[in-house]
């Protein structure tokens, strides 16, 4: 799990019980995400955090197939995509499951998880594929 | 904001260091053969410089780059600043010496930007460099990396537009053309549609000359009052209008993938200078992969939505074309080395201006307009730049 930092740390508590959660604020609504000190709209501190349903659609993606780094070099070619969420916020993902490299823009999407030596990351998987 | 910088501060020098893999000089050696340059081109001496700003450096450990640069340069001028605003650092700069020598803090300011890049670096800190730009928490993990980013942007953009991985090989074409006709260019070897579409696959629809070059490089150039440029013995270039705007750093708090704030900055800096698109004679549109000039030729209305990938494809953009763009080769064949590509931009547009160019020489050459970015496509520039006072 990369870094627990105060303003995220209920993030990534979340992932590792295989929950996706975002932050929504107490005085304007909006879901947002990277998780922050204040509301980025309304400038409210007030948040309470709530468990998205993990379901989104795919924005826009692309196939890697030169990898940024060593430890990415067996992975390659996959599959980086900007996802929007049903309740807002646009997050960035892997693609993983079978059919992931068949993405389409507007491709419906579910979150799932995935346990690394350092913790558990949120990824997506498409719906009807996996 | 109106007209308050219009004519208020000219580019009385211009200069280059040796570019390609210089692995005798170092990244503030590079930045000290540009500003060298760059003074003698201006015909001012060293101590007449009395504000010096520059960007950031990969490759050198130093903080504070800007007094470190002045310290190496034996510089002590009365204003100094590193300023970072990725790509768009060169052009944000002259806005801000334009403003300084109005205000009447400065009279000629150095602007240096470059880096080894290309021989300077480590693999480790070369993929460090190109890692940094993604969110370290929420982009970084996925590996995510600015092609990859810059590769979301591509297939958003050519979705929404159709624009074409054919246009976007144009875009490469043309560069390598220009950059044919410049004697300091990195890489002149001329490339056809086929081989840019045929070369390795970076990350998806962008392959390895879709992207920029890495360089060593180095850029500089003198901003000044106008009343410096009288006795000059070249042609100053007045700052007519510019523009900033700022959306986002991370791609994920983009508000767009298909409008971007191009559109803002080059408004702000039209309303500036007085004019409108139709008065550009030739551009110098940031490049660090094929399809930003695509994007940006349409964000500041050059071309309408949608057909910027034509505008390269059928030839437009050729220095002898109906609108010239990238006339010096760009970032993807002039040169990239961290914040001079921008800068690059800059120096040819002056050249242009003054009609230094030979063999690539613009016909019509009043008014260039320069955008840069930074980011993915999150911090915008514009600059209006001409050839005599407005
Ligand atoms: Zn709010």
């Amino acid at each position: 799990m990369p870094f627990a930092n105060a303003d995220a740390a209920e993030y990534w508590r979340s992932a590792e019980k295989e929950e996706l959660a975002l932050q929504k604020c107490k005085g304007c609504g909006a879901a947002r995400f990277p998780a922050r000190h204040l509301c980025p709209v309304c400038w409210s501190d007030q948040a309470e955090w709530s468990r998205a349903s993990g379901r989104g659609t795919i924005y826009a993606a692309t196939v890697v197939r030169r990898a940024p780094s060593p430890e990415y070099k067996d992975m390659v070619p996959y599959v980086l995509a900007l996802i929007d969420l049903e309740e807002g916020p646009r997050m960035i993902t892997n693609l993983v499951g079978d059919g992931a490299l068949n993405w389409r823009i507007g491709d419906a999407v579910r979150v799932t998880f995935e346990r690394r030596v350092d913790g558990v990351m949120p990824q997506f998987e498409l719906v009807g594929n996996g | 904001m109106g007209d308050s910088l219009r004519n208020s501060a000219v580019i009385v020098g211009v200069g280059e260091s040796e570019i390609g893999k210089v692995p005798h000089m170092t990244g503030l050696g590079l930045n000290a053969q540009a500003a060298k340059r760059a003074i003698e081109d201006a015909g001012l001496r060293p101590a007449d410089i009395d504000g010096l700003f520059t960007a950031y450096s990969f490759t050198e450990p130093y903080f504070m780059l800007g007094s470190v640069l002045a310290e190496y340069l034996g510089l002590k001028p009365n204003l100094c600043a590193s300023i970072v605003v990725g790509g768009a650092s060169p052009a944000a700069m002259i806005g801000h010496a334009a403003a300084a020598i109005a205000a009447g803090r400065a009279r000629a300011i150095l602007i240096c930007a470059g880096e080894n890049r290309a021989t300077g670096l480590s693999r480790d800190q070369a993929v460090s460099a190109l890692a940094a730009v993604g969110h370290p928490y929420f982009e970084a993990p996925y590996g995510a990396f600015i092609p990859s980013l810059y590769g979301l942007v591509a297939n958003r953009y050519m979705h929404e537009y159709g624009i074409t991985s054919e246009q976007m090989a144009a875009v490469a074409v043309q560069s390598r053309r220009h950059a044919a006709l410049h004697p300091n260019a990195h890489m002149r070897t001329p490339i056809e549609v086929s081989d840019v579409l045929a070369a390795k696959r970076i990350s998806d629809p962008l392959g390895v000359l879709d992207c920029c070059l890495i360089s060593d490089a180095g850029g500089a150039i003198v901003v000044a009052h106008p009343d410096l440029a009288k006795d000059q013995r070249k042609a100053p270039a007045w700052l007519f209008g510019l523009g900033e705007h700022h959306t986002h750093e991370h791609l994920i708090a983009a508000p767009s993938l298909t409008e971007f704030g191009a559109s803002v900055s080059s408004k702000i800096a039209y309303d500036m200078a007085g004019v409108s698109p139709d008065d550009v004679d030739f551009a110098e549109l940031y490049d660090c992969f094929s399809i930003v000039p695509i994007i940006e030729a349409e964000e500041v209305g050059l071309c309408g939505r949608g057909e910027a990938g034509l505008h390269f494809a059928e030839g437009h953009a050729a220095f002898d074309a109906k609108l010239p763009i990238n006339t010096h080769g760009g970032m993807l064949s002039h040169a990239h080395a961290g914040a001079a590509g921008g800068l690059f931009g800059v120096i040819e547009a002056v050249r242009q201006l003054r009609g230094e160019c030979g063999a690539r020489q613009v016909a019509k050459r009043d008014l260039a307009l320069i955008h840069s970015e930074g980011g993915i496509m999150s911090s915008h520039c514009t600059l209006l730049l001409g050839r005599d006072r407005r």
